[in-house]
């Protein structure tokens, strides 16, 4: 027994990384042999090195692939800009409460994916309290305008379901930062920003109203349409500058937010991983148009039987995630990535 | 570093002064301003939840529960009364208690191993574990349905007995075994950093094998981190809809049934299955964080005094 001690921990591993293996990393090999594969439900598939579905997989969907990573990206983002001041405020404002708000960050998760998609869909219905107050109460929208079955509710629904995958890796990394260090910034004069906040809050504010107006596609071309797009990007700007100048100090500058970083990488990922792949958001909230890489994949494995197109999609899907995981446990290490010091 | 630069005191106190000015907006910011923000973005989380338990009350115009007709207790009282709803959540439960006691006992002897020794392929083994949980469920999902597909045919239908296909219970609880495992791994080992290493060396000391000091001292230590890997576990089962579909050919579990629903109608029993599903798990957590509390309390008191004891002691021997 002491002689053999070495075996011990892969002994104790052993049960659990074998059903991992079997049913997750055999699944998957299997999967890469099906989108090479050719044939049909009914007369089964063959592996042929038929590389067609890749090119079939890409060339086919692009509109798929462009919602995807716009919707993605789009979710991330504003799951970031929510996220952060969140996460900072649970983590250095949040005192004897700090459980309580954590476990409310993660109660959505006590409630089915579905049914929270379907109380989105109540609420940004066209007889939902959200038109009721936006359209009717202050006009601001047009008395024809729909949030349903556009874009803009399948990106809302995303950044939804996705922020507490923002909020608590932030949090994790926000919390061990020794306050020590913010204030010795103070006590070497690091007050306001302003310039450097000015300039860095207005650019970031214009990017990202285009970016979030392009993306949802309220971006038109006619005469009109211009101006109010230059003139959202504008008060974007000055909103940005406004907060960069009055809101954001260098001590955040140069010691919290350098320290954070890996908690904006982790949960970036966190966020556009599952935001990618997702089907139920369009499905609930968008129309065919809005339909994403994730829908495909599902239509062609559980309605067309097209597997091995479907099988070529999902791995497009996960050689990409695999990648940037990979990068990220070059930068920052596994333990980092996995949470696991000890 | 340079050394200290000497400053008269009246000196430090004006720039300290320079530095702060201006900063009015920014301090009041810090001080109020987050605050709200982070209280108003808890609120926008716990919205839906609001909407789920208001609307289980409700008595819909149309087949549809998404417009508020009149407030009604009606599938309060009835809260199983559609076709297959029953079956669906009990499907639903008996997944997710077997899911969670195998997918427990099965990641806290990978987060023991990862914690506790060091060996070879530690670092890819936490990797391992981690990517099933960064791989979108669709890919989990649809890669698994491809797996049990494929043994329908020979000569792997012989080699598995038939039990991965045709899909049914049993595909589902293989499926959330899987994604269960990498959850219960990250959460025991969370809750194992910092474990008191010298209690198991005492009691092998005064003479236990390494059996009874992992039942008496180890377990019990570890026991509150797996109850809430369990609990985890058992939350992420139930609700699991995205892999279940995928996995689980004609079986429906409660969110299977929900989607199936969804299409025709959606009664309001699915919000008050919804609204008990939530304040069960809710109870559940907030009782083991209770408990968990007031164990860890009585630790610190029982340290506190013994520190005391001790020092009394040491007081109280001549050197």
């Amino acid at each position: 027994m002491t002689r053999h001690r070495w075996l011990l921990p892969y002994l104790l591993m052993a049960p659990g990384l074998l059903w991992l293996a079997a049913f997750f990393v055999l699944p998957n090999i299997q999967m890469v042999l099906m989108s090479l594969s050719t044939g049909s439900i009914s007369q089964g598939w063959t592996f042929a090195w038929d590389f067609d579905n890749y090119l079939g997989a890409f060339g086919r969907f692009p509109d798929n692939f462009r919602n995807s990573l716009v919707y993605g990206g789009m979710a991330t983002l504003v799951c970031f800009l929510i996220g952060y001041p969140m996460a900072y405020g649970i983590a250095f404002r949040g005192g004897r409460y700090k459980t309580l708000l954590l476990f409310l960050v993660i109660a959505p998760f006590f409630t089915s994916f579905l049914i929270r998609t379907i109380s989105w869909r109540i609420l940004l219905g066209d007889q939902g309290p959200f038109l009721a107050v936006v359209r009717n109460t202050f006009g601001v929208v047009p008395a024809n305008f729909s949030v349903i079955g556009t874009p803009l509710a399948v990106v809302a629904g995303l950044i939804y379901q996705f922020l507490p995958f923002m909020v608590l890796p932030l949090y994790v990394a926000l919390e061990k930062i020794d306050k020590r260090l913010i204030e010795a910034a103070r006590d070497l004069y690091a007050g306001p920003w302003r310039r450097g906040g000015a300039i860095a809050g207005s650019i970031a504010g214009g990017v990202v109203v285009a970016f979030v107006l392009t993306g949802l596609g309220y971006a038109s071309l006619e005469e009109g349409g211009v101006v109010g797009f230059a003139a959202a990007v504008v008060a974007g700007a000055a909103v940005g500058g406004l907060i960069g100048a009055f809101l954001i100090s260098e001590s955040f500058v140069r010691v919290t937010w350098p320290l954070s970083v890996p908690g904006v990488f982790a949960g970036s990922i966190l966020v556009f991983i599952p935001a990618i792949g997702d089907f139920v958001n369009v499905e609930l909230l968008g129309n065919p148009k809005s339909q994403m890489i994730g829908n495909v994949i599902q239509n062609r494995f559980l309605q067309q039987n097209d597997y091995p197109t479907a099988a070529a999609l999902s791995f497009i899907l996960m050689a990409g995630i695999l990648i940037a995981i990979f990068i990220y446990a070059r930068v920052l290490g596994t333990e980092e990535l996995t949470g696991g010091r000890s | 570093m340079s050394a200290t630069p000497e400053v008269a005191p009246g000196l430090a106190v004006t720039a300290r002064r320079t530095a702060g000015r201006g900063g009015g907006v920014l301090r009041a910011f810090e001080r109020w301003g987050v605050p709200l923000f982070t209280a108003a973005a808890i609120f926008y989380l716990l919205i839906p939840i609001l909407v789920m338990i208001a609307f289980s009350f409700n008595d819909p115009p149309g087949r549809f529960n998404f417009v508020w007709g009149e407030f009604s207790l009606a599938a309060w009282g009835n809260p199983f009364g559609r076709p297959r709803l029953g079956d669906a959540l009990a499907t639903s439960l008996v997944v997710a208690f077997i899911s969670t006691v195998v997918a427990t006992a099965l990641g806290t002897l990978i987060a023991l191993s990862l914690t506790r020794y060091q060996f070879r392929g530690r670092s890819a083994t936490n990797l391992f574990v981690f990517i099933p949980m960064a791989t979108p469920e669709i890919v989990l999902g649809a890669s698994l349905l491809t797996m049990f597909v494929g043994t329908a045919t020979e000569p792997w239908r012989t080699l598995t007995g038939g039990a991965l296909f045709p899909l049914g219970t049993q595909t589902i609880l293989i499926a959330h075994i899987m994604f269960n495992i990498s959850y219960v791994v990250v959460t025991v080992r969370a809750r194992m950093q910092g474990f008191p290493r010298h209690l198991e060396e005492a009691a092998m000391d005064l003479g236990a094998n390494g059996w009874t000091t992992f039942w008496k001292v180890t377990f019990p230590l570890i026991l509150p981190g797996i109850l809430a890997a369990g609990l985890l576990a058992f939350s992420l089962s139930i609700d699991d809809f995205i892999i279940t579909q995928f996995t689980s050919g004609t079986e429906q579990t409660f969110p299977v049934w929900v989607w199936a629903s969804i299409r025709n109608n959606l009664p309001p029993q699915i919000h008050v299955i919804g609204t008990m599903v939530f304040v069960v798990a809710v109870g559940l957590v907030a009782l083991n964080t209770i408990l968990t509390g007031r164990r860890e309390a009585r630790d610190r008191r029982i340290a506190q005094e013994e520190a005391a004891g001790a020092r009394k002691a040491r007081l109280a021997v001549p050197e």
